[in-house]
C-alpha cells in the first residue's frame, strides 16, 4: 500500500499552496490551453522562445494540488533551457509518470522527482501531465489548445 | 465541536443486518473498511441478484421470445417475469408499457429519437438547468436533425427548479417537458406533481429521467401521471446494462421504432416489413435477459425490506451528514433543497475535489468527485467539480462520522 505522503510531499505541498510564475504573460511567444476534461483542470501556459530558447515561462488556471504543483515545478524546471533541452524533459517526465519502468532516476530530475510517487495512483497521473502536454504542444505545433483524452 | 450535539443517532432500521446481504460492502480498501457513498454513480448488489444471474446462465441460458425447447421457456417466462415485477413496482397498467433498454441514457435516446421524430423546426422541448448531460445531449442531436427549439427552466441558489419561470416557458409549439425527479448533482427532489400538472394544461406530455429518484423514492407513474419514466437497474440494486423507460401506452403506439432488427419485428420481406406490438417493437435484437432478470430480482429484494423504515433511515444519515459536513471548516454544501434524497455535494476552500478523492480513498471511502455529467449545475455555482457523498439504505452513522473525520484531515494537510 503506497503512502498518502508519497503522493503529497511538503515539496508538492508547496508549489501547490505558493505556485511560482503563476502569472499571466502579454508578450510570450505562445499561450497554450491545456485542460483534462475528466476532472476540470484548466490551465494556460505561456513562454516566451527567443534564439532557441525558452526565456521565460509561466501558467495561470485552476486544478487540483498535483495539477498546479506540476505546472509551477515545470516552470522552475524549463526556464532558461534550450527548446531541445525542455523537449527532452517532457519526454522524460512523461516516461517518469506513466511508465512501469522509468529510465529516468527520479533523484537525478531534482525537484521534479517529487512527482514520481503520482504513478502509484493511475487515476491522477493526467492531473501530472496536463502541464507537460501543454508545454509540448507550445513548443512543437501550432495548436491553440491540447486536453489529457 | 461538542459530542453531545452530533451524538450519532439511532433508529430501528437494523442496518447491519441488511450489509450483510451486500457481499461488497465487507471488504477492506487501503487497511480501512470500505465505506460505499458512491451509489449516486451505482449501488451495491445483494446476494439476491448475485445468486438471480448466476442461476440464470448456471441453468436456464436460452434466448428469449423464440425456440421452443425448455430453456428457451425458462429463459421467456423469467425474463418477462421481471417485465411484470418492473411493471408492479412503478404501478404501470400494463407490463406493454415497460421497456427494457440499456438505461436510462439509452430510453432518453429513444423518446428523443421517435417521439422526437414527429417533431418539426420550431417545435419546442423544455429542459431545466439541473439535467444530467443524458437529458441535455439527445435534445441537441435533435435539435441539429430538426430544428427544435430548447428552452431551460433555471435553478434558484438553493439547488430548487425556478417554477416561477415556468408558465413563461409554455407555449403553442412546446411539445415535451423532460426532467429529472432527482439531480444527481445536488441531490433536490423536484416537485414533479405540480409541474405535471401545469404542462398537462397546456397539453404537454412529460418525460421524467428518474434515474436517481427510484433508489430512494416510491414512483407511481399512474399517480404521478406522466407520460415517460426512465430509470437504470444499477442504480437500483441491479445489474449494469439493463434500463426501463415507461410509456404511456397511447403515446408508444403512436410512435415509429427506435432501431430495427429481430425481436421486434412480425413479418420481414424485402418489400414490406410489419413490426411487433408494444413493447418489442422497442426491443431490437437479443436483449439483455440476465440484467433484466437481476433486476427484477432487486426489485423482489426492495419489495423484502420495510420500505417505510429504509428510507426514515436515509432520512436521518441525510440530516446527519448535512449538520457533520456543515461542521467542518472550509466546507460549502451545493444544494440545499428542502426536499433531497440523502446526497451531500460540497466543495473546501484550497482543496480541489480530485485531491479530495484521493485522500477519501486512503481512508476506505469511496465518494465521487468531478462534474457529475452536470456541467451547467457547474457552471451556475462557478465551480470546477464537486465532491459527492451519496448514501443508500446500508450507510451508517459511523460511516458519516468517518467522513466528516477525514474532511478535516484533508484540509489540514492541504489547505
Amino acid at each position: 500500500m503506497s503512502e498518502m505522503s508519497d503522493l503529497y510531499q511538503e515539496l508538492i505541498l508547496d508549489h501547490k499552496r505558493n505556485p511560482r510564475n503563476f502569472r499571466d504573460m502579454p508578450d510570450a511567444t505562445r499561450a497554450v490551453d491545456g485542460h483534462n476534461p475528466l476532472c476540470g483542470d484548466q490551465l494556460r501556459l505561456f513562454v516566451k522562445v527567443a534564439d532557441g530558447k525558452v526565456e521565460d515561462v509561466s501558467f495561470i488556471g485552476v486544478g487540483c494540488a498535483i495539477s498546479v504543483a506540476s505546472a509551477s515545478m515545470l516552470t522552475e524546471a524549463v526556464r532558461g533551457k534550450t527548446v531541445e533541452e525542455a523537449q527532452r524533459l517532457f519526454v522524460e517526465m512523461h516516461d517518469l509518470l506513466t511508465s512501469d519502468h522509468p529510465r529516468a532516476d527520479p533523484a537525478d530530475l531534482g525537484s521534479l522527482g517529487a512527482l514520481a510517487g503520482v504513478h502509484e495512483y493511475p487515476m491522477r497521473v493526467k492531473c501530472a501531465t496536463l502541464s507537460w502536454h501543454t508545454l509540448d504542444t507550445a513548443l512543437t505545433s501550432d495548436e491553440e489548445s491540447v486536453t489529457t483524452e | 465541536m461538542s459530542a453531545a450535539i452530533l451524538s450519532t443517532p439511532t433508529d430501528s432500521w437494523d442496518v447491519e443486518r441488511v450489509r450483510r446481504d451486500f457481499p461488497v460492502l465487507g471488504q477492506q480498501v487501503h487497511g480501512y473498511p470500505l465505506a460505499y457513498l458512491d451509489n449516486a454513480a451505482t449501488t451495491q448488489k445483494p446476494r439476491a441478484v448475485l445468486e438471480a444471474l448466476d442461476h440464470y446462465y448456471r441453468h436456464d441460458n436460452s434466448n428469449v421470445h423464440r425456440g421452443v425447447h425448455a430453456l428457451a421457456e425458462r429463459a421467456t417466462r423469467d425474463f418477462e417475469a421481471a417485465r411484470e415485477s418492473v411493471r408492479r413496482f412503478v404501478n404501470a397498467r400494463s407490463s406493454r408499457e415497460i421497456v427494457f433498454l440499456r438505461g436510462t441514457t439509452e430510453a432518453i435516446n429513444l423518446v428523443a429519437s421517435s417521439f422526437g421524430q414527429g417533431l418539426r423546426e420550431g417545435d419546442e422541448v423544455i429542459l431545466t438547468a439541473m439535467e444530467h448531460h443524458a437529458n441535455i445531449v439527445p435534445w441537441q442531436l435533435l435539435r441539429e436533425r430538426t430544428g427544435i427549439v430548447l428552452r431551460v427552466v433555471p435553478i434558484t441558489p438553493s439547488g430548487e427548479l425556478d417554477l416561477d419561470a415556468l408558465p413563461g416557458l409554455f407555449g403553442p409549439r412546446t411539445r415535451l417537458l423532460a426532467l429529472t425527479h432527482v439531480s444527481n448533482a445536488l441531490g433536490t427532489i423536484n416537485p414533479i406533481e405540480d409541474i405535471i400538472a401545469a404542462a398537462h394544461e397546456h397539453d404537454v406530455p412529460v418525460l421524467l429521467d428518474g434515474a436517481q429518484a427510484v433508489p430512494h423514492l416510491r414512483v407511481d407513474v399512474q399517480a404521478l401521471d406522466c407520460d415517460f419514466y426512465a430509470f437504470s437497474g444499477h442504480k437500483l440494486f441491479g445489474p449494469t446494462g439493463i434500463g426501463v423507460l415507461y410509456g404511456r401506452e397511447r403515446l408508444l403506439e403512436a410512435m415509429p421504432p427506435y432501431q430495427g432488427g429481430g425481436e421486434m419485428i412480425r413479418t420481414v420481406s424485402f418489400e414490406k416489413t410489419t413490426f411487433a406490438g408494444l413493447p418489442q417493437r422497442f426491443e431490437a435484437g437479443t436483449p439483455d435477459i440476465a440484467g433484466a432478470i437481476g433486476l427484477g430480482r432487486a426489485i423482489e429484494y426492495l419489495e423484502s425490506l420495510d420500505w417505510e423504515a429504509a428510507m426514515a433511515h436515509e432520512a436521518r444519515l441525510l440530516e446527519y451528514a448535512t449538520e457533520r459536513l456543515q461542521a467542518v471548516p472550509g466546507l460549502r454544501i451545493i444544494g440545499q433543497a428542502g426536499a433531497k434524497v440523502p446526497l451531500v455535494s460540497f466543495v473546501m476552500d484550497d482543496v480541489h475535489p480530485h485531491d479530495m478523492g484521493t485522500i477519501l480513498d486512503h481512508r476506505g471511502l469511496a465518494v465521487r468527485a468531478g462534474h457529475h455529467c452536470a456541467m451547467p449545475v457547474m457552471t451556475f455555482y462557478q465551480v470546477p467539480a464537486t465532491s459527492r457523498a451519496s448514501m443508500a439504505f446500508y450507510n451508517t452513522f459511523d460511516e458519516i462520522d468517518r467522513l466528516a473525520e477525514a474532511l478535516r484531515y484533508a484540509r489540514e494537510m492541504l489547505a
